[in-house]
């Protein structure tokens, strides 16, 4: 029995962190089984906005986001499975000049980057986008990103992984993660035991409860994020949009999808809970949120929204996920608390982790994201 | 101390019955409903300015019909009336409701949920051209509007209501083409025992019968219905008779239902714990013999947890009310005899349990369904991608298969796909019914205006 | 008369009401005041609008404002839930495109 639970890697989690990282491991023959307490991508990979966008990153995160958004227009082919990627563009608009300038700045700073990116004026927008509001004064266009059904992505790289040889077991919730001499040991509700001499944590929020058992406490904690979808309408916002603002409650974000509902959210987040796993959608939110849209988009105000929810997400104090090698064990990787906007980055993440585990290296910078930062 | 504030929501036979008994404690509870007026939807009363009399619209319910619009009319400015006003969220004492426009806060310190039920249906192929409505629909067309559902209309499904519309759709001088009853014969014959308890409905039922019959109505028990013919408007329905033979029915309306889904969105949002019931094959919320869900402060009545109907709904309301003017340390209410309560209940109950014997819900059926046929109306999903995703796509129950395929997910939020999108589901993974669990509500538990005027603090 | 144009309810009773205009599709249409959007709609034509996703006309469903199948446009790009929206006079609905988005 313990010889069947035996793998090269065990990764803990099947979001779309731990699920990429499965499927990219299998791409280099290497064993791997993941275990997921629910369903994979149940929680913030699959109640995400869905937003493949890069703009607006930290800015050393620009090479694991272009790595990512190369393999974004693959998935069809790796996963062999539509997850409704369309690189529509991405446009932040701004309401006023110093968040104008802002954009302007970060243009200049994602350039070296290899991110080229197109500010446009207020009237310059509206002729392309004629439903934005006369109040926006301008907008940064990023052309080659887009966005996917976050309902879909985690599921399928977990199929698309289990089709080429991992184990994926859901509705396992480990209990004991012990170090062993030729690695670790899981042990599982149920009894059942996995050993690997490699463990990668990809537990979204629950991610830092993990680390800390390894005596690498995080500053985490879990949030809410605040989704709404309206009705189907006919299609006409193209690009995912957004704000650019440092006022928390004007940041909305939204997109279309081609069957027509607005899906959106933004303004703040809600409280989630890590043990009954529920976050709320807070109605105070909803609404401020409507302003917002209406702010940005006037024609939304005719319609109406049919469906919140929100899922349980990981924040770093920093706004930036731990990601790379434990700083204590050996044989130990991280890969979780993406802060809300992992969703891009989960191809990327996923092949960079599987590069890193198998090779010992890998060619994207990883030293602002290691979890020694925190030490 | 202030007075403890109070919120009941739905005014119909429940929610009316359960403000008669606070406001005669002394308290002023805010009564919200998504009507005009009071009555619900099975006591629900005609537009002003329309002059039929009580007995054309409710028949042999006239009598209850108007007692329950009595009891409201006599509570007016003793209550809070909240009319067309749609409660979208609630959670942690506090109700989020939209009226006229405008957003509200409604902070409580108990609530009771008399939400009501809609018809449950099963999807067959071609239900949602037009001319295909639920039976609920068929009569409120009637009892609201005055209007037929069609010239020739054809009634399918099971259940009481079934016979009830198209007896009424007799009376009223519309043509019904058949009435279709999924049930077999024998059904309503191994149920007499348990329907016995209230022999005045079973006469009731078998006066509806005799009317149809008089009219020349023909009745089909046992069918299975095939589909729902025409492109832009319905021409006719196909289905299999009990001997097996495929009949086609001409008409330009269908009117379909399958007994009560309770709606219990509200209930769900407040956190209330839900169980499957046998009886009705849906969940429910739990609740105990006086209507306490299982979430402090939240009560329950009427078909939005018992399904056993109007006259029920009042003894429930009744009952709920009690039970929060108990639990706030409040004195118990003259004239009301909670044990009695509790055992004409418990009659209604073996009741309802007798229908669903005699009206089975025909989850066989559904099983079967072709691939293409629409199951999710407002998606347009159908019941091939629905198995797909529980095959494929390996998703275990109903919220899975949710997100993967969006049934459930539109404007209804699965009140008319989810039962019958869960034995689909169960169905192609060879398991119970009850193991594609339910899909969970969402706020706002119906569409809600991007427009909503907010009060700024 | 099965198929073809042609109204999909019929009148039954409460005929003595004040009559109210309204257009559907550009047309003028008479309606009686206490009717519902979809009973003046669906008494002059079988469609209150087409599904979103190419299966067809709709007209509603159950009639009490929970299948949300009877949502409604009007010319000026408001939108309407007509089972429970009494027909008020210059109403002017749509029912075969959507006026959407609405500029300006």
């Amino acid at each position: 029995m313990a010889a069947v639970n035996q793998s090269d890697v065990l990764i803990l989690g099947g979001g779309m962190m731990g699920a990429a990282t499965a499927f990219f491991l299998r791409q280099r023959g290497v064993s791997v089984t993941l275990l997921e307490r629910g369903l994979c991508g149940q929680q913030a990979s699959g109640v995400n906005f869905g937003n493949v966008r890069r703009q607006g990153r930290f800015l050393p995160q620009l090479p694991l986001a272009n790595r990512s958004r190369l393999l974004w227009s693959r998935l069809p082919e790796l996963l062999g499975e539509d997850v409704e990627f369309l690189p529509t563009g991405h446009l932040r608009v701004a309401y006023r000049p110093e968040h104008l300038a802002m954009m302007e700045e970060y243009r200049d700073g994602s350039r070296n980057y290899g991110l080229e990116l197109e500010i446009i004026g207020g009237n310059a927008a509206r002729d392309r986008y004629p439903w934005l509001s006369q109040e926006v004064l301008g907008g940064s266009f990023s052309v080659e990103d887009g966005h996917a059904n976050p309902r879909l992505v985690a599921p399928a790289f977990a199929r698309a992984a289990k089709r080429d040889g991992a184990r994926i077991v859901e509705n396992c919730d480990v209990v004991a993660i012990e170090c062993e001499a030729t690695g670790f040991r899981l042990e599982s509700a149920g009894g059942e035991v996995w050993r690997a001499p490699v463990l990668q944590v990809s537990a979204g929020a629950w991610g830092g409860r993990i680390a800390a058992s390894f005596g690498e406490a995080v500053p985490i904690i879990a949030r809410g994020p605040q989704m709404g979808v309206t009705e189907p309408v006919p299609y006409a916002l193209h690009p995912v949009l957004g704000v650019t603002t440092k006022t928390v409650g004007e940041v909305v974000y939204l997109r279309q999808v081609t069957r027509g509902n607005i899906v959106f959210g933004g303004t703040g987040h809600g409280p989630a809970d890590l043990d009954t796993r529920r976050a709320k959608v807070m109605p105070e939110i909803t609404l401020q949120q409507f302003s917002q849209l209406r702010r940005m988009v006037p024609a939304i105000g005719a319609l109406r929204i049919i469906r919140t929810w929100s899922g349980v997400e990981g924040y770093l104090r920093d706004d930036r996920p731990v990601m790379g090698p434990s700083g204590k064990v050996s044989g130990l990787f991280y890969a979780f608390g993406f802060c809300g906007h992992g969703f891009q980055l989960g191809p990327g993440v996923g092949e960079v982790m599987a590069e890193l585990i198998a090779t010992g290296s890998t060619t994207t910078p990883l030293a602002p994201f290691h979890i020694g930062r925190f030490a | 101390m202030a007075a403890p504030r109070v919120i009941v929501v739905g005014a119909g036979p429940a929610g009316t019955r359960a403000a008669e008994v606070l406001v005669a404690a002394g308290l002023r509870p805010v009564v919200i409903d998504e009507a005009a007026d009071n009555g619900g939807q099975i006591y629900r009363r005609q537009p002003a300015g329309f002059r039929r009399r009580a007995e054309e619209l409710y028949g042999t319910e006239a009598g209850r019909a108007r007692a329950v619009h009595g009891a409201f009319s006599a509570l007016r400015g003793r209550i809070e009336h909240w009319p067309q006003s749609l409660a979208w969220q609630l959670r942690d004492g506090t109700l989020q409701v939209e009226r006229g426009g405008r957003a509200h806060r409604l902070d409580f310190d108990r609530i009771i949920l008399a939400t009501g039920a809609t018809d449950r249906l099963l999807p067959i192929p071609g239900w949602t051209v037009p001319g295909t409505f639920s039976l609920g629909a068929a009569q409120i067309a009637l009892k609201a509007q005055a209007c037929a559902i069609g010239r020739r209309v054809i009634f399918l499904g099971s259940g009481p209501l079934l016979y009830l519309v198209a007896a009424q759709y007799v009376k009223a001088g519309a043509q019904v083409a058949a009435v279709l009853d999924t049930a077999p014969a024998a059904a309503r014959r191994a149920a007499l025992p348990l329907m016995a308890v209230r022999p005045s409905l079973l006469i009731k039922g078998a006066a509806l019968l005799w009317r149809l019959k008089r009219a020349g109505v023909p009745v089909h028990h046992g069918v299975a219905p095939l589909r729902i013919e025409g492109d832009s408007r319905v021409s006719g329905l196909v289905f299999r008779d009990a001997a097996g033979r495929e009949q086609r029915l001409e008409g330009d309306a269908v009117g379909m239902g399958w007994h009560l889904r309770a709606e219990s969105q509200l209930a769900d949002l407040a956190g209330c714990t839900f169980a499957f019931d046998e009886v009705s094959r849906q969940w429910l919320p739990r609740i105990d013999a006086d209507g306490r869900s299982s979430v402090d402060g939240v009560y329950l009545a009427g078909d939005g947890v018992r399904l056993a109907g109007a006259d029920a709904a009042e003894l429930g309301g009744k009952l709920a009310a009690r039970a929060v003017l108990q639990d706030l340390g409040l004195p118990p209410p003259a004239g009301i005899d909670a044990e009695q309560l509790r055992r004409s209940l418990a009659r209604m109950e073996r009741f309802r349990q007798g229908l669903a014997v005699a009206f089975p819900w025909p989850g066989d059926i559904i099983a079967k369904l072709s691939d293409d046929t629409l199951v999710c109306r407002c998606e347009a999903i159908t019941a091939g991608t629905l198995r797909r995703s529980a095959t494929a796509l390996e998703a275990p129950e109903m919220n899975r298969a949710k997100a993967f395929t969006r049934v459930g997910m539109g404007r209804c939020q699965g009140r008319f796909c989810g039962i019958a999108g869960a034995e689909i589901l169960a169905a192609a993974r060879g398991e119970p019914m009850q193991a594609a669990g339910r899909i969970r509500s969402a706020a706002p538990v119906k569409p809600l205006a991007v427009a909503i005027e907010v009060e700024t603090p | 008369m099965m198929g073809g144009a042609g109204p999909l309810l019929q009148r039954l009773d409460e005929l003595v009401r004040p009559s109210v205009t309204l257009a559907v599709d550009g047309q003028v249409v008479t309606a009686l005041e206490g009717d519902t959007v979809l009973t003046a709609v669906l008494l002059h034509g079988a469609a209150l609008r087409q599904s979103e996703f190419g299966d067809g006309p709709r007209a509603g469903f159950c009639l009490m404002g929970a299948c949300q199948d009877c949502w409604v446009w009007t010319e000026q790009g408001t939108r309407l839930r007509a089972c429970s929206t009494p027909v008020t006079a210059g109403l002017r609905i749509v029912t075969r495109e959507v006026p959407w988005p609405r500029l300006g």
